[in-house]
């Protein structure tokens, strides 16, 4: 790993983001009508994409915007606008993380076609997210928010929708959270204009690539898993490296599974939920390869998988194939919507490093050959033995490289330390597919016992 | 700006804490009030739908067929009591007062309690709620089991990248 390029910087990535920024500002206030400093924020957007394909129609929305009568296509092409930014920063971010990891990419796959969904419930939330910019986050309330409830309630049942129906869900809570706007003492800008440029993006009709376009065949080794969920869904993602049936050099998949959730199944509750739909949380939490047979997947790196084309194969440490093997695979390119850096997420083998904890913060950095490098355990999932403590005793670490707000930071997905001269590992997914741990079972049994009552209420309340 | 301002996943909304279900299936702070459903202790087909609004505390409980419930007249019943004790044990006593708008100072000494929230709103004498929310927060807590209902997918969200798992609570 060349770590020293860890801190370099990246050419042309603070005057991307300047760009980036000065729009984010403007929607505190909102765009019904704009300042004067708005104004200024819409015309660095435009500038920034002033030599692309993109720079009239954003020129043209900027003005609209400045004057307080910006349409939704005008919103629209802002959101491309920012968009094509934090892809271009994200096109540079990740040939950086190509050079630290030593790894060769994959070469970008021609773009999947379109995949089919109901064009009123699209539009729906397009006018909803225009809503969102005149009223600005300073001008939040429960009136506006809650225009979103009706929209994500009809969209979710629809599986082919759920990208959208998932974002707007955990945007909306955030936003109802946070108000009145006028009491905000700070605004997550940065996030919540992520949160509406890709709303407005996935709303757009043919904007969201249709399903798997390939099968695989071969085996899988599993390197961890990584948990996303907010209050009302939840997804893990299993980092895999793929060994090609056919001989084919190996390369890097992820197979993930999601599913909508009540915000009170949490912890454990959560495993239990994801847990009958992909039998291979079960198998990566057991240390086991799995052989895929004709498994679907997409043309960027992800598997949709489906429990009959995998069966259970020879127990395989992720340690081993994160030293042998993940040197030696491949990176897939991200489908062109999924360029932003906070989607960036690169399997990287870690040892030798000297970790600390800082006793003010609680934050901990791994040095390696005099370069820091910060640890991001905020994201350990709490069902599981991987715990911050465990991670500052480690001599090596399976994790997920990640850039977020100007720096790399690695997420730890699972480290090996020496307990009285014995290795011993420890996964953020162990408990994925059920734990004999005392602490790990006892969550598993609240966690039932919670959904037992949700699903008895629903019962008896749900279909009368 | 600030590293708040500039993250992509800067952590927003602390997720809520594990609790027993059995009593209050369903509490949250939305619309401007603490709300949510308490399970009747008689009836098994029975719930109470209960709420508080924020600054003025004027308060609401009913049964999901629109029976007013008998305890709440002149101060808060017991499912009101429940719903927040449990909504402290979900969100946290300091998010619940600051959402209803409870002065700290009002609170006893130190940290607030489900107790001294319930006092401290209570001293105040408040009124019932004018408008009758019931039908709304039950849609609501309806809306909420129907998420148990829901089919999973194994189709990639690269969204929830946005969204990632945190130990921090309220």
């Amino acid at each position: 790993m060349r770590t020293d390029l860890l801190t370099a910087p990246v050419d042309g990535l603070d005057e991307a983001l300047a760009a980036v920024d000065a729009f984010d500002r403007t929607l505190v206030a909102g765009l019904l009508r704009p300042r004067p400093d708005q104004a200024e924020g819409l015309f660095a957007l435009a500038d920034a994409v002033a030599a692309s394909p993109l720079a009239a129609r954003v020129a043209e929305a900027a003005d609209k915007a400045a004057a307080g009568s910006a349409g939704e296509d005008h919103f629209a092409a802002l959101a491309a606008a920012r968009a094509a930014l934090l892809g271009a920063a994200h096109d540079a971010i990740a040939a950086r993380a190509d050079e630290i990891t030593g790894r060769t990419p994959a070469e970008a796959p021609a773009p999947a076609g379109p995949a089919e969904q109901a064009p009123n419930l699209l539009a729906a939330a397009r006018s909803w997210l225009c809503d969102l910019a005149r009223t600005g986050w300073q001008g939040l309330d429960h009136d506006v928010v809650s225009g979103s409830a009706q929209i994500v309630s009809a969209m979710l049942p629809d599986t082919g929708l759920r990208r959208l129906a998932a974002l707007l869900d955990g945007f909306a809570a955030e936003l109802a959270a946070s108000c009145p706007g006028t009491a905000l003492d700070r605004t997550p800008l940065r996030r919540w204009a992520d949160l509406w440029t890709r709303g407005m993006i996935l709303a757009l009709p043919g904007a969201v690539p249709g399903p798997g376009a390939v099968t695989l065949t071969g085996r899988l080794l599993p390197l961890g898993t990584d948990l996303h969920e907010h209050a009302t869904a939840a997804q893990a993602q299993i980092h895999a490296v793929f060994e090609p049936a056919d001989g084919s050099p190996p390369r890097l998949v992820r197979a993930s599974v999601s599913v909508p959730k009540p915000d009170t199944v949490l912890g454990a509750g959560v495993w239990q939920l994801l847990r009958p739909h992909m039998s291979l949380l079960a198998a990566a939490a057991e240390g086991l390869s799995m052989d895929l047979t004709d498994m679907p997947a997409t043309t960027d790196g992800d598997l949709v998988w489906q429990d009959e084309h995998a069966r259970p194969g020879e127990p395989v440490d992720p340690f081993a194939t994160a030293r042998v093997v993940l040197p030696t695979a491949q990176d897939p390119a991200p489908a062109p919507l999924d360029r932003h850096p906070a989607a960036l997420a690169r399997p990287v083998f870690l040892e030798g490093y000297a970790a600390e904890q800082d006793p003010d913060t609680d934050e901990i950095t791994f040095t390696l050959s005099g370069q820091r490098l910060p640890v991001d355990t905020d994201r350990l999932p709490v069902a599981g033995p991987l715990t911050p403590d465990a991670v500052t005793r480690s001599t090596a670490c399976v994790g997920l490289l990640r850039w977020d707000d100007g720096t790399f930071r690695l997420q730890p997905l699972a480290v090996e330390s020496t307990v009285r001269k014995k290795t011993v590992a420890l996964h953020a997914g162990a408990w994925a597919g059920g734990t004999t741990d005392k602490a790990g079972a006892k969550a598993e049994k609240a966690a039932t016992d919670a959904v037992a009552v949700l699903r008895e209420r629903a019962g008896r309340l749900l279909r009368k | 700006m600030s590293d708040f301002e500039r993250s992509s996943t800067a952590r927003v909304v602390p997720p809520a804490r594990p609790r027993k279900l059995a009593k209050v299936p369903f509490v949250e702070l939305a619309d401007g009030r603490l709300q949510g459903v308490v399970s009747s202790g008689s009836d098994i087909e029975r719930v109470y739908v209960s709420s508080v609004e924020a600054g003025t505390y004027a308060y609401a409980c009913s049964t999901n067929n629109n029976r007013p419930c008998g305890g709440a007249r002149g101060g808060f019943c017991k499912h009101i009591g429940a719903l927040i004790t449990e909504s402290v044990l979900q969100y946290g006593a300091d998010r619940v007062a600051r959402y209803l708008r409870v002065d700290a100072a009002d609170a006893a000494d130190g940290e607030p309690t489900a107790q001294s929230l319930n006092a401290a709103m209570s001293a105040t004498r408040p009124a019932p709620a004018e408008s009758k929310p019931a039908a709304s927060v039950f849609s609501r807590f309806l809306r909420h089991l129907a998420y148990l209902e829901l089919a999973a997918t194994t189709a990639p969200l690269p969204e929830m990248h946005w969204f990632p798992s945190t130990r921090a609570v309220a």
